[in-house]
């Protein structure tokens, strides 16, 4: 699966993703205006339940997202208690983890294909200062078609250099790695202008 | 050189960064995770010169915004943005920039010095500062009271030791490439 939106429908992804995203930043702007605990806390279990809300699938998404960060929370809240005092921390870690929550959400709930519409949409007023808006789609598709392929290339050096060395492999495959992708890339090259490529867009 | 290639090379590079993402980490003594990912930064700004550079990782980071776990461990999404180390992921294309930049100035020299004193500047010097000050800002935002960037630098400062590898890393890397295909140095082109 090489995007995070989950296919278990919410009610969420039939919200519009300009919508979400224009929320987003509003939520984003209040949690740092509360300035009250009581405040910031009331904000931190309403996106709590509705994350529970949204069902089991959401709620181990959100998990999995958060988890690797909770030892930054505590080493940065231990440091803020220790030198400042605790509450401050509490709001600091309390602030994040809700912001974080919230733009997990948006992400968890919208497709990829209604997030580009979002991006093109936003760079549509720049058309008319000269920006071309196709070969940046152009790029997105082929970064999309390649990752799976460069991972996997990725997979196969490190399964070849285990079979050869008992040191832990490094820099000395990305040089290898590189190289392939930038063959990969002239050839692609090659085969867009066979097609037409850019002309003209 | 075509834009059919321009745009190849800027997309497949960051394609290459999401894949050494893949490259376990190896840690530091006191716990630090060193990942390829960000070695992948200075090698685009290093290999395809300040702008392109520049774009190719900028896609990058625009396609972990979208919503794709492109970043080591399988992260992506809006969250990134909102975590404390939103400043060094939002830095990364400029550290592709200076990297490219200072690696273009000084085209006279040994590929490999000049890649590494490109790296240092981009890839070290550029995203801390962006990484230290987007960390700051969050601390004083959320906190509400003045926390000096002398602080934020002092709990940033452990993972210096990892990204200095990632430096000499890029060098030997750039020299390789360099000397398999060198007109894939562009910098050097």
């Amino acid at each position: 699966m090489l995007t995070l939106c989950v296919e278990t429908p919410t009610p969420l992804h039939r919200v519009p993703a300009g919508f979400k995203l224009g929320f987003m930043l509003v939520s984003a702007w209040l949690i740092y205006a509360l300035d009250s605990v009581w405040l910031v806390l009331a904000a931190f279990f309403v996106v709590l339940t509705a994350v529970n809300f949204l069902g089991p699938v959401i709620r181990r998404e959100m998990v999995r997202a958060i988890k690797p960060l909770w030892i930054m929370f505590v080493i940065f809240g231990g440091w803020i208690a220790i030198t400042v005092s605790p509450l401050p921390a509490l709001i600091l870690v309390l602030r994040l983890v809700t912001l974080l929550m919230i733009a997990n959400l948006v992400t968890l709930t919208t497709p990829l294909d209604q997030m580009i519409d979002v991006l093109m949409t936003v760079l549509r007023p720049f058309e008319k200062l000269g920006l071309k808006t196709a070969p940046i789609a152009l790029a997105i598709a082929l970064v999309i078609r390649f990752v799976p392929v460069l991972g996997e290339r990725t997979t196969t050096l490190l399964q070849a250099w285990k079979a050869r060395s008992t040191k832990r492999p490094f820099w000395r495959i990305v040089a290898p790695l590189t190289i392939s992708a930038m063959d990969d890339a002239e050839h692609v090259s090659e085969a867009l202008r066979a097609r037409g490529g850019l002309a003209g867009k | 050189m075509t834009r059919e290639k321009n745009i190849a090379f800027i997309a497949l590079f960051a394609a290459l960064i999401a894949a050494l993402g893949l490259i376990p980490a190896i840690n530091m003594p006191w716990g630090v995770p060193v990942t390829a990912q960000s070695l992948g930064v200075m090698l685009a700004g290093a290999v395809l010169g300040a702008k392109r550079g520049f774009l190719s990782v900028l896609l990058f980071v625009g396609l972990v915004a979208l919503g794709l776990p492109l970043l080591a461990g399988g992260r992506g999404g809006l969250g990134v943005f909102a975590s404390p180390t939103a400043g060094f992921v939002i830095g990364f294309p400029i550290a592709a920039f200076f990297t490219g930049l200072v690696m273009e100035k000084l085209s006279d020299m040994d590929v490999r010095l000049s890649a590494g004193i490109g790296a240092f500047a981009g890839g070290v010097v550029a995203l801390y500062i962006c990484g230290i000050f987007g960390f700051w800002a969050i601390m004083n935002f959320s906190m509400g009271n003045e926390r000096s960037i002398a602080d934020a630098t002092f709990v940033m400062s452990v993972y210096i030791p990892g990204d200095l590898i990632k430096v000499i890393a890029t060098a030997l890397v750039t020299h390789a490439i360099y000397r398999a295909r060198p007109h894939y140095v562009l910098t050097r082109a």
